[in-house]
């Protein structure tokens, strides 16, 4: 029966503010990794932003994912941090009166950026939509699949990562993992990326996919040539998102993306803005050119027209 | 102040202004073409040179004058019985037949309009002589296929590689597997 003397004398003194503190300790220490991790743990929980990292550091983070993605992925993979070339702001053509809906260009991009498979991420969206009705995208169609396309009355377009000028992505994330690189690219440090999907909902293309599970990679699938801010095999938990290939295009030369390169009825265009000489120019100079949501303000870099 | 200085520089400038009318602008191509007749503008055989991938010609039948060079050519226009008979034309059927493009002397070269032989590497030249809008957007790289380097060494697809020259018309492909949708998602 508790009485007053056993309230006066408790088995053991501690007061409610020392609790606390304890606690507080505990779920600190309890954050951080396992005091017998691998090293690599450690390292990319202590890594900093790609854009504040100098340069020997970028190459330690470089060679600790090369080795680790390799031994995941039993090939030799290659993670680089290609910087942008100068001078080159990179623009996208799709041209509708083209595009048959085939979908050779979601699962060409999906086998060149190192896509998860299951739970399935496609960069690429592609629409069919009615002729008579034109470009109304409530009416639109994502999950057709007759036999042969082009469907009669119907026209179709994908839709990807438009690379905007003025970003909505990139202004509302919290963390500033995400970014427009100098050549016009918008991409994200899945290091950084701390899953909040915020910019998923701003962005009014749905051009943003998240990583709800462990992506399932398959080894045998996977593409070893990759790049920190593009298709390198991204954790659980991050938003991934079409780059244009980052790997492909920084390169010199650059070889053009997957997408284009893939499509079999050449709709698909893809160069520099800044070059006068590059189709991408002579489309946006000679043909009807239109871009999605103009309204919005996000000047996109992608750019639907009508060669015909 | 502002006025005297204005006056005072006018009459220079204008005097350079009419100097320079004079002697700069006033073109010297019509004072050396005086004396002689116009003569026509003939456009070059070959207007630019197009890195292109290999023909895509069904195998073994190229080069064709393996055949061809010991049979007599036979002008006239009539359905092949003998040969060829796989090759069923439908384009513009009503008014062309088989050596309107293909030269009738030499089965290894194509025939433009103009009588002039071209190779099977420059058959572009021949489609751009009905579809010239479709030639010009070519050139450009906004119609058809490039492949290679955005910023190097590219290779231009002949229309051939993706239209049928006998039976251009695109035919309809089975597509790929549409998205999981949402509601399937385990």
């Amino acid at each position: 029966m508790p009485n007053q003397e056993s309230r006066d004398n408790p088995a053991f003194r501690m007061s409610r503010r020392k609790m606390m503190k304890g606690v507080a300790a505990v779920l600190g220490a309890l954050a951080l990794p396992e005091k017998d991790a691998p090293a690599s743990v450690w390292e990319s929980f202590f890594q900093k932003h790609f854009r504040e990292m100098s340069k020997p550091e970028l190459e330690k983070v470089l060679a600790r994912l090369e080795k680790e993605y390799s031994e995941k992925y039993r090939k030799a993979v290659k993670v680089r941090a290609t910087p942008p070339i100068e001078g080159v702001l990179y623009g996208y053509g799709l041209d509708l009166s083209r595009c048959i809906g085939c979908r050779r260009c979601v699962y060409a991009c999906v086998q060149e950026n190192n896509q998860s498979r299951d739970p399935q991420i496609h960069y690429i969206r592609v629409l069919q939509l009615n002729k008579e009705r034109g470009v109304d995208l409530e009416d639109a169609e994502h999950y057709y699949n007759p036999s042969k396309v082009p469907e009669k009355g119907h026209f179709y377009m994908p839709v990807q990562c438009h690379q905007c000028e003025s970003p909505p992505c990139t202004k509302v994330c919290p963390v500033q993992a995400t970014w427009k690189e100098r050549d016009g690219i918008v991409v994200v440090d899945y290091n950084w990326c701390i899953g909040c999907r915020y910019c998923m909902a701003a962005c009014p293309y749905g051009a943003r996919h998240f990583n709800w599970k462990k992506p399932g990679l398959p080894a045998a699938e996977m593409n070893p040539e990759t790049h920190y801010l593009g298709n390198r095999p991204r954790p659980v938990g991050v938003v991934e998102k079409c780059t244009y290939c980052i790997q492909r295009v920084r390169n010199a030369p650059g070889r053009y993306t997957a997408c284009v390169e893939i499509c079999p009825v050449g709709a698909r265009k893809f160069g520099n803005l800044l070059d006068p000489e590059s189709e991408i120019r002579y489309i946006i100079e000679n043909k009807r050119v239109f871009i999605l949501k103009e309204d919005l303000n996000t000047r996109p870099k992608f750019y639907y027209f009508y060669a015909t | 102040m502002n006025r005297d200085r204005l006056r005072h520089g006018y009459v220079p400038g204008m005097a350079a202004f009419f100097l320079c009318l004079a002697v700069g602008v006033t073109p010297a191509a019509p004072l050396q073409e005086k004396g002689k007749a116009a003569k026509p503008r003939v456009a070059s055989a070959a207007e630019r040179q197009f890195a292109v991938p290999t023909p895509p010609f069904t195998p073994g039948i190229f080069p064709c004058s393996e055949c061809h060079k010991e049979m007599k050519p036979n002008p006239t226009r009539r359905e092949l019985k003998d040969e060829h008979t796989n090759i069923v034309l439908n384009h513009a059927q009503g008014q062309r037949w088989c050596l309107d493009c293909h030269d009738i002397s030499n089965r290894d070269k194509l025939r433009l309009v103009s009588g002039e032989k071209i190779g099977f590497e420059e058959s572009f030249r021949l489609c751009g002589q009905c579809h010239g809008d479709k030639y010009r957007d070519w050139k450009v790289g906004v119609h058809g296929k490039r492949t290679g380097m955005w910023n190097g060494e590219k290779q231009y697809l002949l229309c051939v590689h993706c239209h049928n020259p006998h039976d251009p018309g695109f035919k309809p492909l089975t597509p790929l597997p549409p998205p999981t949708r949402p509601e399937n998602v385990k």
